[in-house]
């Protein structure tokens, strides 16, 4: 499996990275190796291996539904690059 | 008909849990902005979800009311996108390994039977709340985390109708669970809908339309009228549809095309590594089902074997739980045999009042007693039907007993011809057309001289005798 630089442009648009022509370059070789790596599955015979989603072996963690103490509003707000009141603001956006 | 439509609906439904899915902020609706927030939900690092037992447990139950299969291994993943209102860019959601598939939910539709497919009811998370202000917007994440359920439905419905009914039965139903407030104002219950036409007989489906932005039951049906005539518009005209998002503006009743950016959705979906898997073993699952309560259809069901409703009759006193449990409150106190009689009073008079007042049957306060009473004094005939009307909204108005506003109001029926000779023969002198219609033969002449009787005995006549005796009088 390969990749092209289209793809990678793709990825890190949807990411929200900004690349430069350097970091591209960069980042085509080292997805290239990480893709041949990965591609070493295909060599295997994996069939008796059930799809594995998380490397823990634990199951069913759960909480009860119980109150905790919230943030109040000021700690919430205290690292907002921009705040109206007790809202965070952020450049108007409608899709 | 040249064209069958074709709808699905998705149902996004907020789980009532206390707290949140994640962490154990509280849920309450209408709290100051930003108040409901702790690190974990509005995405801080470091910050670790774990799931709401609560949740887990509702969904489960909803699922099984809905006849799906809960499947044995389930997990959460990532949701990839960016926007305000998801303060982790990506949203906490179920993409292969969804919680149940495969169920199904038994409508009424035109008064008949119809199975319509679920495709399946996954887990996620809700997003928070966009302001949107002249020159910015702004977000409050109190809602952010709240446990949602989405359940979508196969492609089964035919008809905007068909649509609407079938909201109303899963909102019934999840109603009996008490699972969810339901509540489309207050944004507990959303939902979009999917629409194309295709030709009748047609194997293909037409190219789609998702509709977003209804907040009502209404509100979805006639954004799918609107775009079923669109659809048909375009294609009798041979212009190309293309498959978009179109949001409902319900002050135009227009559906209008969502700007949407370029190039398919891509959300990058993957195990979300923070929450752990999920088995539903075999005993949880019969511990839940043995939870569910009777649900509307069996109600339904049990109604008519029991008390000899109509099927048409107890679908109206199902379709609410707490209204159910009043009807049926009043159907076992009733000590007539006829359980047909007090039923009718309440789909009729009852429900009248209940909507007239904008409330629910159960909500009139209206104690069981006086209304078996009521019954009471108009089958001895002790006062006319019309009279026993007024006397039930004044019951609900004022909390007296029947007894007393009967007297009070002296309402006895009046069935003696010696007094009511005198009323009957001034209508009968002011309404000489009438009498001489029915002299030629029309029967409603009649119908009309005994309701002008009533109404100048301000409806303490006795409708049958007055009829006996107008008729005697004329022939």
């Amino acid at each position: 499996m390969s990749i092209d630089k289209e793809t990678i442009r793709h990825v890190a648009h949807l990411a929200r990275i900004e690349l430069q022509p350097n970091e591209l370059e960069k980042l085509f070789g080292e997805l290239h190796e990480i893709l041949g790596f990965i591609d070493k599955l295909s060599i295997l015979n994996v069939e008796q291996i059930k799809p594995t989603s998380h490397i823990l072996p634990i199951s069913n963690v759960l909480r009860e539904d119980e109150l905790h103490v919230s943030l109040n509003s000021d700690k919430a707000l205290e690292n907002a690059p921009s705040k109206k009141g007790n809202f965070f603001s952020v450049p108007k956006i409608i899709e | 008909m040249k064209y069958q439509t074709v709808i699905g609906l998705e149902v996004h439904l907020q789980l009532n849990t206390k707290t949140k899915a994640f962490c154990g902020c509280s849920t309450d609706f209408g709290k100051a902005p930003n108040s409901n927030v702790c690190p974990v939900c509005l995405g801080f690092p470091g910050s670790l979800p774990v799931y709401n037992r609560q949740a887990l447990n509702s969904a489960i139950k909803l699922a099984l009311a809905f006849n799906c299969q809960i499947q044995e291994h389930t997990k959460f993943d990532r949701k990839n996108y960016f926007y305000p209102d998801l303060p982790k860019n990506y949203q906490i959601s179920q993409f292969d390994l969804p919680l149940s598939r495969n169920g199904y939910l038994d409508i009424y539709t035109q008064n008949l039977p119809k199975r319509i497919g679920i495709t399946r009811v996954h887990l996620e998370e809700d997003a928070g709340k966009l302001i949107h202000e002249t020159g910015c917007s702004l977000v409050d994440f109190n809602r952010t985390g709240i446990p949602l359920l989405e359940i979508v439905s196969e492609p089964d419905l035919n008809s905007p109708s068909e649509a609407f009914d079938y909201l109303n039965s899963l909102k019934s139903i999840i109603e009996y669970l008490d699972v969810s407030d339901c509540d489309m104002e207050k944004g507990s219950l959303r939902c979009d809908a999917n629409i194309s036409l295709r030709l009748l007989g047609a194997k293909e489906l037409g190219v789609k339309t998702e509709l977003k932005n209804m907040n009502s039951f209404k509100g979805v049906k006639d954004a799918l009228t609107f775009e079923v005539e669109r659809q048909t518009q375009l294609l009798e005209t041979n212009q190309e549809l293309v498959q978009e998002t179109r949001l409902w503006d319900v002050e135009k009743a227009v559906t209008v095309v969502m700007r949407t950016k370029e190039g398919a959705k891509d959300y990058r979906y993957f195990p979300d590594p923070d929450l752990t898997v999920f088995i539903i073993e075999e005993s949880m699952i019969a511990q839940i089902k043995a939870q569910l309560p009777e649900l509307p259809q069996e109600k339904m069901r049990r109604f008519v074997k029991e008390y000899g409703l109509t099927e048409y009759d107890a679908k109206i006193l199902v379709s609410s739980k707490n209204d159910a449990q009043f009807a049926e409150n009043c159907i076992q106190n009733y000590p007539g045999e006829d359980k047909k009689e007090i039923v009718n009073w309440l789909i009729g008079p009852l429900l009248s009042e209940a909507n007239l007042r904008k409330v629910k049957l159960h909500a009139l306060n209206l104690n069981t007693n006086e209304l078996i009473s009521l019954i009471g004094f108009v089958q001895r005939q002790e006062i006319s039907y019309l009279c026993a009307k007024n006397v039930l909204s004044q019951l609900i108005d004022t909390g007296k007993t029947t007894q007393d506003l009967i007297q009070e109001g002296n309402l006895q029926q009046i069935s003696n011809a010696d007094a009511l000779s005198e009323v009957i023969e001034t209508v009968i002198h002011e309404n000489a057309k009438s009498v001489s219609d029915f002299k030629a033969g029309k029967t409603n002449a009649l119908m009309y001289l005994v309701g002008q009787v009533m109404k100048k005995s301000s409806g303490k006549a006795n409708p049958k005798v007055v009829g006996d005796l107008v008729r005697r009088r004329l022939s």
